[in-house]
């Protein structure tokens, strides 16, 4: 099976590692809600087809991306950053006016 | 010339002898023989016995799905079984030994299972020896007991015991368009695909490129067949975009159109050549994908058709027409289709005599007719064979008159005299890899045949495997395949001339002709059709049970010729049509794939060794290194004559006594750097980082999310924004993903960065009373003592003019210190502390001295952090901040995680003065013979030489509510019981005086 990271293009699965269910919803931090804490952590849908993955480029980049893969078929329709964008924390630091 | 061999004809080259050995006998071939078409041409048709009743078996096919003669080839002192002799190219040297005979393939004693062969059908083994004990002979302790002599009996080959000595490689190959099979589909795939510039790869499982056209007879465009595949071949030779791999199958095809294939390099080489591996394993990503495979002949079920002699039309053609080998003296036929008459045809043409063919339906075709008086063979219509004759080899054949809708035999029988039976039974596309691609095969009535389905890949079939039979739609939809998969737009093409003309291939429904004797679905197996019904008679209809119960189609031959008429006789017993009986999904591999291609250059030492920028001072020093992990550590610095416990003993003696150091240069590390670093620390640890002053470090601890204890460690805070994380040396990996993970998915808004620095740092731990004072002698720039280094306090200097960061923290109990180096001076750096150290008697030391320091005060590793204990459990309630929410805070608390009966830390003192065993259970009632009621179980243990005792640390029941109780330990697979007293787990110094000094 291959997985495109966006950073690093097609790559071998044997360099990623399954991070876990991309549904999940983390509560808020102080959330006492103990039903939607047992949901994140434990609940999980186990679809036969597209499901929501978050996977790490840890032989790589090491990055986590956001892959829509069908469980069936193994087929992966998307895979984003789970950041956003690809430069999102060197944009953020750019102070206004100074050169790219 | 041998008897059997032809004059003219085929592929061989008669002008050089191959010489070779069958079980010590020699013989002679030629160049482009198998080893079944050179052992035929000598006249040898006896080549296996069979895998239950030891039945004498020749050669069915002549290709790699062969179930009966296989063989085991012996190369220098290594032994390969189970290869089937038709897949064997000779060579000057080869020596081959037949199977599952004694003493000899000719004279077997095995062969009287045949007489008990009503006893030991299907499912035998399973009630004989399973299933309730009634009387000696049935259960475990009789199967025990037998198993020897049934493993001995019953089988294959037997695998060599000598380490394999030949190399294997492992290769990638990416291409547009990968081609599987190169008979006349495959090549012109392959030609068309090449021509439109695609990069291609064109395997074929044999040693010569043309499939069919090596054998058929036939002529395309007025050229022999196998002309023309030469001149395609030739073609194709050279050009940069194509690479041709013969000899390979391409065994696996994997998610995103990944193929595995096998090259068989050398096998067919008396001596590989320099550099030259055995095999080669290919790892295939193909754009699309050709599959031209090809079909295999089916046999026909009826009694005695495993007879030497008996074997499948398509064979004997291959072996008339490709290797110059006539399969018998005087032949007969025996079919439900037209494809035999063509076969006997072209048998004839080479000069066989064939004299009959019986085929079982009465309405038989012009063309057949026709093609049978060419033969000048005497066609016997509305007939079926019911039994054969002969010992060891054919004798004869007995031929009744067969009913077709009832499928009984009526009237006299007939015996013909014959010694080669061709049988005929239709034809099964090779679906392998598309089924394993991930599609269900769909039946065809007027095949009577699975044809592929509907592509779940980027794959496209061409030629025999689509159920086209003919060379020339063959040709036409090899082209049509080739340009769509190079991407092309589809023209069209010329159909070729091929003579003759090809007949109309579907067969008559008839798979088994029912009468008495045992009749092989599955010859290898030795399951008959009786043993198919009997599986139903016992309930196992589901085509997966009837294919476990009874072995069919489970052997090395993955019941390439058996599958089908196997799922039509469970069908009739079933009275369901074929296809609702379903079949069953082929897997990987399609022919046997040897284990050294899959390892490949990657054995021995598969793991990256890790080691200290120390290591080599320590084995210098006679440290007995021990592996934790990849990381190599040393265990112990033992003197002469010096046990392990009496090495660590002293080792541990010396630290409480003077000072020690401990190599700590593996411990995680991880940079956590940025404005939030404070922040995200605050996140993932249960205690508050935020708080902790620059120049100082703490102790700290994580949780998962669902509340359990993760790992443990101190983070130091060398800057306002930069601290150094410590973590175990096991959690390493796992922390920093935990972190990475974290800061990527759940909270990318902290502006933080983690970098692993694990590699960048050289650690020593240096403890003990007089560990200060040795510092005091080497670093430079700093003091150490108390007020400029406090508990918990870090501060740079120099040792050896090398810089150096120091921090004062405690494992051992001791008054101790952290000195991190850059790792290029480890060694540099750790040599001055122990110069520094000679006038106090400091003594390096090792794991074991490091964990019965811990031991001793109590301190946690990952055994007692194993996953399933929380904070709690290991009273580190104290680190649980309530001021803030933490990673795993939410779910912490919850019942299950604070029963009072939970497993919590306790320590252990051995009452009977002996060794404690780590993984030993403690219980209250002492029960040798019947141990039970464990109320938990050892972590660690040492002989503490603080307390004079053999202590441990344990998760019991209770935890403090026990100290002071009585419990013992029970430890029965080492048969260790002993009294011991539950007490808390700081043994030493629990006010922790001597480290804060």
């Amino acid at each position: 099976m291959l997985l495109t990271c966006p950073y690093c293009g097609p790559r071998d699965v044997s360099e990623f590692t399954y991070q876990g269910d991309g549904n999940r919803q983390r509560p808020a931090p102080n959330s006492q809600d103990l039903q939607a804490w047992n949901e994140y952590v434990y609940d999980r849908q186990n679809p036969a087809g597209d499901h929501n993955e978050i996977w790490q480029h840890s032989g790589g980049c090491r990055s986590h991306i956001r892959v829509i893969r069908n469980t069936v078929s193994h087929v992966t329709s998307s895979t984003v950053p789970v950041r956003g964008a690809v430069h999102h924390r060197s944009t953020e630091r750019r102070k206004p006016g100074a050169k790219a | 010339m041998s008897p059997r061999r032809n004059e003219t004809g085929g592929q061989i080259d008669r002008l050089k002898t191959i010489r070779f050995t069958f079980d010590g006998v020699p013989y002679t071939g030629h160049p482009g023989d198998t080893l079944a078409s050179a052992l035929l041409a000598s006249g040898v048709t006896l080549m296996g016995r069979s895998f239950k009743y030891h039945r004498p078996r020749g050669v069915l096919s002549a290709g790699v799905e062969e179930p009966n003669a296989l063989v085991t080839i012996l190369r220098g002192t290594a032994r390969e079984p189970n290869i089937p002799a038709t897949a064997i190219e000779i060579y000057d040297g080869l020596r081959v030994e037949s199977q599952n005979r004694f003493p000899s393939l000719n004279w077997d004693v095995g062969a009287v299972n045949q007489l008990a062969s009503k006893v030991i059908g299907a499912g035998f083994y399973y009630k004989t020896f399973m299933g309730p004990v009634v009387g000696p002979l049935k259960g475990t302790r009789f199967w025990m007991f037998c198993e020897h002599f049934i493993r001995r009996a019953a089988g294959l080959g037997h695998a060599g015991t000598v380490a394999d000595d030949a190399r294997y490689e492992r290769m990638n190959a990416f291409c547009d368009v990968l081609v599987v099979g190169s008979g006349p589909a495959g090549l012109m795939a392959a030609k068309t695909a090449a021509d439109s510039g695609a990069r291609v790869i064109l395997a074929e499982l044999d040693p010569r490129f043309g499939g069919s056209a090596n054998w058929s007879g036939e002529t395309i465009d007025g050229a022999r067949a196998a002309d023309w595949a030469s001149e395609i071949v030739n073609g194709l030779k050279g050009r940069n975009n194509v690479r041709l791999l013969s000899r390979t199958s391409v065994w696996g095809y994997y998610d995103g159109n990944t193929l595995a294939a096998l090259e068989r390099v050398s096998d067919h080489k008396e001596t590989a050549a320099r550099g030259e591996p055995r095999h080669r394993h290919w790892t295939i990503r193909a754009g699309s994908v050709v599959l031209a495979t090809g079909a295999l002949e089916r046999p026909l079920v009826f009694p005695g058709n495993d007879r030497p002699g008996v074997m499948l039309a398509s064979a004997a053609q291959r072996y008339t027409n490709q290797f110059g080998v006539l399969p018998g003296e005087k032949i007969t036929l025996f079919t439900n289709n037209d494809t035999a008459y063509q076969a006997a045809a072209s048998l004839k043409k080479a000069g066989a005599n064939v004299a009959t063919i019986v085929d079982v339906r009465t309405d038989i075709s012009d063309q057949a007719r026709a093609l049978a008086a060419s033969a000048g063979a005497e066609l016997i219509a509305g007939h079926a064979v019911s039994a054969t004759d002969g010992g060891k080899t054919l004798s004869g054949i007995r031929i009744q008159r067969l009913d077709r809708v009832s499928g009984t035999l009526t009237g006299e029988q007939r015996g013909i005299q014959t010694d080669c039976l061709l049988m005929s039974g239709g034809w099964s596309p090779v679906l392998h890899l598309a089924s394993q691609a991930g599609a269900k095969p769909e039946w065809d009535e007027k095949l009577q045949a699975f044809l592929p389905p509907q592509p779940t890949q980027n794959w496209s079939g061409a030629g025999a495997f689509t159920g086209h039979l003919a060379t020339a739609d063959a040709i036409v939809e090899g082209h049509a395949a080739g340009l769509a998969a190079a991407g092309g737009k589809p023209r069209v093409v010329e159909q070729p001339a091929i003579e003759p003309t090809f007949v109309n291939p579907e067969p008559a429904p008839v798979f088994e002709i029912k009468a008495d004797g045992k009749s092989f679905v599955d010859f290898q197996h030795d399951v008959t059709a009786d043993d198919v019904r009997l599986a139903h008679r016992e309930g196992f209809i589901s085509v997966e049970h009837l294919k476990r119960y009874t072995t069919l189609g489970m052997a090395t031959d993955q019941g390439k010729s058996s599958n089908v008429p196997g799922l039509a006789i469970m069908a009739e017993a079933l009275g369901k049509p074929i296809p609702e009986v379903g079949t069953t999904r082929f897997r990987p591999p399609y022919t046997a794939v040897s284990i050294g291609s899959l390892a490949a250059e990657r054995f021995g030492d598969l793991k990256p060794e890790r080691l200290t920028p120390m290591h080599d001072w320590h084995l210098a020093r006679g440290a007995t290194m021990y592996s934790a992990g990849l990381w190599f550590r040393p265990m112990i610095y033992g003197h002469a004559g010096e046990t392990v416990e009496q090495a660590y003993v002293r080792e541990a003696k010396a630290v409480r006594e003077t000072a020690g150091i401990v190599d700590v240069s593996t411990l995680g590390k991880i940079a956590v750097q940025g404005p939030d670093a404070a922040e995200l620390l605050d996140r993932v640890y249960t205690n508050i980082f935020s708080s902790l002053p620059v120049g100082k470090a703490r102790y700290g601890l994580m949780l998962r999310e669902d509340g359990v204890a993760f790992d443990d460690g101190t983070t130091w805070r060398l800057g306002q924004d930069d601290f150094l994380m410590t973590t175990t040396t096991a959690n390493a990996g796992k922390v920093m993903q935990h972190l990475e993970y974290f800061l990527d998915v759940i909270w990318p808004e902290l502006r933080v960065t983690v970098t692993s620095v694990t590699d960048e740092w050289a650690g020593a731990a240096i403890g003990g009373p007089k560990a200060r004072e040795i510092l005091a002698a080497c670093v430079k720039g700093t003091a150490v003592d108390n007020a400029a280094l406090p508990f918990m306090g870090i501060v740079h200097g120099e040792i050896a003019g090398v810089p150096v960061m120091i921090c004062r923290l405690s494992f051992s109990g001791e008054m101790a210190f952290e000195v991190y180096c850059g790792a290029g001076y480890g060694t540099h750096v750790w040599e001055a502390l122990i110069e520094a150290g000679k006038p106090f008697d400091l003594v390096p030391y090792g794991l074991e001295a490091l964990g019965t320091l811990r031991i001793e005060k109590g301190h946690v590793t990952g055994a007692e952090i194993d996953g399933r204990t929380t904070a709690r459990d290991l009273h580190l309630d104290w680190m649980l901040s309530k001021k803030k929410p933490f990673i795993g805070s939410a779910m912490m608390d919850r019942e299950g995680l604070i029963g009072a009966d939970r497993l919590q830390l306790v320590g252990i003192v051995a009452l009977d003065n002996r060794p404690l065993n780590g993984g030993a259970h403690i219980v209250e009632e002492l029960d040798e013979e019947n141990p039970h009621g464990s109320i938990g179980h050892i972590t660690a243990c040492c002989y503490a030489p603080a307390l004079g005792k053999y202590i441990a640390l344990a998760l019991v029941q209770g935890g403090k509510s026990r100290h002071g109780t009585r419990a013992h330990m029970s430890d029965p697979l080492r048969k260790r019981f002993g009294p011991v007293e539950i007490v808390s787990h700081h043994f030493f110094d629990p006010e922790g005086s001597r480290m804060h000094g």
